[in-house]
């Protein structure tokens, strides 16, 4: 038998306080692997949203029908000799009609209907002078405006980027709730064996010793408790449908490569989060006891 | 007077109180005491319950620090031990109580080993048996401590008091629940701790027992009244 070994069996099994504690962990554990999973897809968001808006604008040309040709035309002029324009084009009525299915559906009669046309703005890395471009859209085909997507892009990325945080933050209320769990756990189990620890203080065990035993238990117990959850969790996160573009955000809900590994850091954190609490209850209870 | 009991030739002591006094909430249990006791003496303790006998074991082995005046164990001021310095301490301070606790899920052989356990040393399978042997529960090795008598259980407190080899063994009513064989052959066993150069300490209200070691060795008797010690020897 090894040493350490030995220094555990000094040390009743814990029973109750201790499966309390792998319950605890990999509850919470299973909790925290969704929190993470929300954090990194709302980043992932943040960025895609950012990015994919970041370098493009949209004109809209409202204008009586005899005028929408010239206008656009005007304005395909004017874009292909502004500087910091890589490219523009008018969408086509098939495309505007796909861009409208999700609302109104796909037999949507597009000519019935007073709809502006639209030309995507595609702009080059050293970008264009916007003020200026709206001045002379202004100028040349007054039923332009140019929607260079600053107006709600801001805000959407903003929310994804509080989403995320919101996702790390309840990762942290998780191992604080955890670690609070653990510390009762703990206490539980060393009120129980004030016994045990009169006595191993009486042959003249220091504090660090009987700390460790019950600080080695209930460690050990907390990271196989997240550990379970983890595995749990993400087999969850699995089984969430496959992202599309139908779904938008909720069916981006999961990790991507590497990502896939992260919850199983979880079981670490936990673990340390049950050394921690436990270690501070054990010399809290050890002073107060004897 | 200052009973100052001092083994022949041997200049120091391990544990001295100089005008200790020891309060509970209430008042004082035990005042104005000052005692030293050298290494290889034997002593016992006596007096009425209550009187303050297992408080001034407690004061012995650091259980409980003197309230007023000073109190050095192996020349070391109790105040100034932290818990770990205390727990080093106990390492050479064997105890036997009379309600001794043990670790109930660990066989004798474990509990009896267990202040080497728990200094991270390790005996002989031999010189355990030899121990448990010597107390007479060689046969008892596996069974687990609720399994074992009154005088089992005592005879294995004072193996597991002595198998670290401590310089001090303090008994507080060792015999209080043996009948009077199983007492005598406890005191014989201190008896032999003790011409092995162990000091002894024995707390006791059992007169007989005292008068029953007088022949075998140079025991002195202190006795607790109004709170305070007193050489007793006219007692025995």
């Amino acid at each position: 038998m090894t040493a350490r070994s030995q220094n555990d069996r000094v040390v009743p099994p814990s029973g109750a306080p201790a499966t309390l504690t792998s319950f605890t962990a990999g509850a919470m554990t299973f909790l925290a692997v969704f929190a993470l999973a929300l954090a990194l897809a709302s980043g992932r968001l943040a960025e895609r949203w950012a990015s994919a808006l970041d370098r493009t604008a949209t004109i809209r040309i409202s204008a009586p029908d005899d005028q929408i040709a010239m206008q656009t035309k005007a304005v395909l002029d004017i874009l292909a000799t502004t500087p910091g324009i890589e490219s523009s084009r008018a969408q086509t009525p098939d495309e505007q009609r796909k861009l409208l299915e999700p609302w109104f559906g796909p037999d949507l009669p597009l000519t019935d209907l007073p709809l502006p046309q639209l030309i995507e703005v595609i702009e080059a890395t050293e970008g264009y002078d916007s003020e200026g471009l709206k001045q002379r859209l202004s100028a040349e085909a007054p039923g332009a405006v140019l929607d260079d997507h600053t107006r709600w892009r801001k805000p959407m990325a903003e929310a994804a980027s509080r989403l995320r945080l919101l996702g790390y933050l309840s990762i942290l209320l998780i191992g604080a709730a955890m670690a609070a769990m653990i510390t009762l756990a703990a206490n539980a189990a060393l009120s129980a064996n004030a016994q045990v620890i009169k006595v191993l203080r009486l042959v003249g065990a220091k504090d660090s010793y009987i700390a460790r035993a019950f600080v080695r238990r209930f460690t050990l117990r907390a990271a196989a408790g997240s550990a379970v959850g983890a595995l749990a969790g993400t087999i969850g996160v699995a089984l969430l449908p496959a992202q599309d573009a139908a779904g938008g955000f909720l069916t981006g809900l999961g990790f991507t490569g590497a990502g896939w590994l992260l919850p199983f850091l979880l079981p670490l954190l936990a673990g340390g989060v049950a050394f921690a609490a436990t270690r501070q209850a054990a010399f809290t209870t050890l002073r107060r006891l004897t | 007077m200052l009973p100052q009991i001092r083994a022949t030739g041997v200049a120091f002591t391990v544990i001295s109180f100089e005008n200790a006094a020891y309060s509970y909430g209430g008042g004082e249990l035990l005042s104005d005491i000052s005692l030293r006791l050298a290494p290889g003496s034997f002593h016992f303790l006596t007096g009425p319950s209550g009187s303050g006998k297992s408080t001034f074991l407690k004061l012995c082995y650091a259980e409980l620090a003197p309230t007023a005046g000073s109190l050095t164990l192996f020349d070391r001021d109790v105040r100034s031990l932290s818990r770990d310095d205390v727990a080093l301490t106990r390492r050479r301070i064997g105890v036997v109580h009379q309600d001794c606790q043990f670790l109930d899920h660990l066989p004798l052989a474990a509990n009896v080993a267990l202040p080497l356990t728990v200094a991270g040393r390790t005996s002989a399978p031999s010189d355990l048996s030899d121990l448990l042997g010597w107390v007479g529960l060689g046969q008892l090795a596996e069974a687990k401590p609720p399994s074992l008598s009154g005088g089992e259980r005592q005879r294995a407190a004072l193996a597991r008091a002595i198998i670290m080899g401590p310089d001090v063994i303090l008994a507080d009513e060792p015999t209080g629940n043996l009948d009077w064989e199983m007492s005598l052959r406890l005191l014989t066993l201190l008896v032999e701790l003790n011409r092995m150069g162990k000091t002894i300490l024995v707390a006791t209200h059992d007169l007989n027992l005292i008068r029953q070691a007088k022949p075998q060795l140079a025991a002195r008797v202190l006795r607790i009244s109004k709170r305070r010690i007193q050489l007793a020897g006219a007692d025995l």
